[in-house]
């Protein structure tokens, strides 16, 4: 285990060389902190109705509502004071986005890593049908699987997966295969060792890298694709209020020129994405041995 | 070779048929298309002629195979909101769809191919690292968040062009088109710069990566020896060179522009089969949909055949008896 803690802090020590990383990373640590303390921190509660009033509906930023406070981010269409929403809508698309992209990870490294190390009939099945998954678009067969499964949080999350577990089984099937021809793994399957044992405890921990890579670059591909489909309206029930619901909610009113409904929690998602790709930008800089110094 | 290619077809067959029978089962499953054919208040008798047109009353095996003897002759079923048949229908919305997609991939590689070429003849330069910070957002911001900054900025602050619709077309060989008239124009500007982002942000670095790598190259270094300007190096030799690569891509690309068209379309109304497809998802309107995703799957299957029939043409290893 100490060893594992010298790797951490040497990759932490080659991480902090990076200040946009680091930026970056303080900026998602920001944001989950926000999002967790959401009912903290938010002046209202946006989903009780009875706090909302139609006379606060669609005011500009900086509006002093009935309640008595500042609404720093404006309203919306309901009188609901937009930084609360926004708050509570990065709850749910930052869980959606961890969900997704985890349950995508499991997934694909199992079918990835067993493919390499059984091979046979098996290999071709599974990665023919990865390969073919993979030319495609993401967004094509998750809006493919919601209009087949309909709506709610847990078919969403089952039709991000199935669009993404692809990518991690090719990347977990890539590097189990390099690693399967090595003698530490022909020796353990030498040994009496069992194929679940060899597979979680000897390969798949020599596989992570690649995998630590795409699973932080298909966080933020997730959180991208929920809010994309929350947005065209196929997404999370109207109960569940991610990002992309809040802007669809907001684009009607934008065409009059209320562009804060729609606008603030784009922002809030864009800095959420772009801050997850940085962090892994850096992260597969610094496992891609050509850059080794 | 032709083992390989036969084959390959089989495997594309399969794949379709397995396609098929998801995507009409799947939707099969959801909603009860008689709420939307019929109204709460209908007679007993105009309900059940109604479930007897459509073959609602059948079992779903028998729907299907009927509906596979049918699309086998070119016949999807009737819309259930348009009241049409679903080919003509699809039809009808495509060339919009194509126009839109095919201006979004022009203008990602007329724009994306110079942009990247530049950042990989001068890659420390300002402008290099400023073309590609804009690639990574390209890539990183959701097209439909960039559709609507797009309209807030031109359409709706600027007032300089039209914020949606697909504005007056031109018929030209008995086809509708928009690009052929200043107005119809005006209105394909937007989407397709919006649908084209990611494609440059590609395009650019396709072209980056490739301009470095030959600028190494003896035949950059002997053309300068011999006094060729640098202009006419990278029109001559570099453009030619990283040209192969970009056009494999562009023709990839080309499938999954129409499908990202769906969010496009969806933002700036665009009357194409993107909208098509979310309206009849929302409407519950099968035939349109079942139509629709079996359209595509049969587009993209029909692509990696393609792909991997030339490219086994060009690389012999791949013939062998693996995968086929």
């Amino acid at each position: 285990m100490s060893g594992f803690m010298e790797q951490l802090r040497a990759f932490w020590v080659e991480f902090r060389e990076s200040g946009i990383a680091v930026a970056a990373l303080f900026v998602i640590a920001l944001i989950l902190v926000l999002a967790l303390l959401a009912p903290v921190i938010a002046p209202q509660d946006p989903y009780d109705l009875t706090g909302l009033s139609l006379r606060d509906a669609r005011r500009p930023p900086g509006h002093v509502g009935s309640a008595g406070y500042m609404h720093l981010l404006g309203t919306d269409a309901q009188g609901r004071d937009l930084f609360s929403a926004i708050l509570y809508g990065l709850r749910i698309s930052i869980q959606m986005g961890l969900a997704a992209g985890l349950a995508a990870l499991l997934l694909g490294a199992s079918v990835g890593l067993a493919a390499a190390y059984f091979g046979g009939r098996f290999e071709t099945f599974a990665m023919r049908i990865v390969d073919l998954q993979l030319s495609f678009p993401a967004i094509l067969l998750a809006l493919i699987l919601v209009a087949l499964l309909g709506q709610g949080k847990a078919q969403l999350i089952a039709a991000l997966v199935a669009a993404q577990y692809a990518y991690f089984a090719r990347t977990a099937y890539g590097a189990a295969k390099a690693e399967r021809r090595k003698d530490y793994i022909e020796a353990a399957v030498a040994t009496p060792l069992s194929d679940k044992r060899i597979l979680f405890r000897h390969l798949l921990p020599n596989c992570m890298p690649p995998l630590i890579v795409v699973a932080t670059v298909q966080i933020a591909n997730s959180i991208a694709l929920e809010a994309t489909l929350s947005f065209l309206g196929l997404g999370l029930p109207v109960t569940e209020p991610s990002l992309g619901m809040l802007i669809s909610n907001g684009f009607q009113y934008m065409m009059s020129g209320r562009y804060w409904i729609s606008v603030y929690p784009g922002v809030a998602l864009i800095i959420l994405i772009v801050a997850i790709n940085l962090v892994g930008d850096q992260i597969r800089d610094q496992f891609n041995p050509r850059l080794r110094r | 070779m032709l083992g390989f290619v036969i084959g390959r077809c089989l495997q594309a067959l399969v794949v379709m048929l397995v396609m098929s029978l998801v995507v009409f089962t799947g939707v099969y499953a959801i909603g009860n298309p008689l709420d939307i054919l019929i109204p709460p208040e209908a007679p007993q008798d105009i309900r059940e002629a109604t479930i007897a047109r459509f073959g609602l009353d059948r079992p779903i095996w028998e729907q299907y195979l009927y509906f596979l003897l049918n699309v086998l002759q070119g016949d999807f079923g009737r819309s259930f909101i348009y009241n049409m048949p679903v080919l003509t229908l699809i039809l009808s919305r495509l060339p919009a769809t194509l126009e839109l997609a095919l201006a979004a991939v022009l203008g990602a590689t007329l724009i994306g191919v110079p942009l990247g070429i530049y950042a990989g003849y001068r890659p420390t330069s300002v402008a290099a690292r400023l073309i590609m910070g804009l690639s990574i957002l390209g890539f990183s911001v959701p097209t439909f968040w960039v559709g609507l900054i797009l309209i807030l900025a031109f359409a709706v602050s600027l007032g300089w062009l039209p914020a949606g619709g697909r504005g007056p077309t031109v018929l030209l060989f008995g086809v509708p088109w928009s690009f052929t008239s200043l107005e119809g124009l005006s209105h394909l500007l937007l989407p397709a710069l919006n649908l084209s982002l990611f494609k440059l942000a590609m395009m650019i670095r396709l072209a980056r990566a490739g301009t470095r790598e030959i600028i190494l190259t003896d035949t950059v270094k002997f053309a300068r020896a011999a006094g060729i300007s640098e202009a006419t190096i990278l029109r001559r030799h570099v453009l030619k060179l990283i040209s192969i690569p970009i056009v494999t891509v562009f023709g990839l690309e080309f499938g999954s522009t129409l499908a990202f068209a769906v969010v496009t379309e969806t933002i700036f109304s665009w009357p194409g089969l993107g909208k098509l497809i979310i309206d009849s998802i929302t409407s519950l309107d099968r035939p349109v949909m079942v139509a629709y995703l079996i359209l595509i799957a049969a587009l993209f299957v029909t692509i990696n055949l393609l792909v991997d029939i030339s490219y086994a043409a060009l690389d012999p290893r791949l013939r062998g008896g693996r995968g086929a």
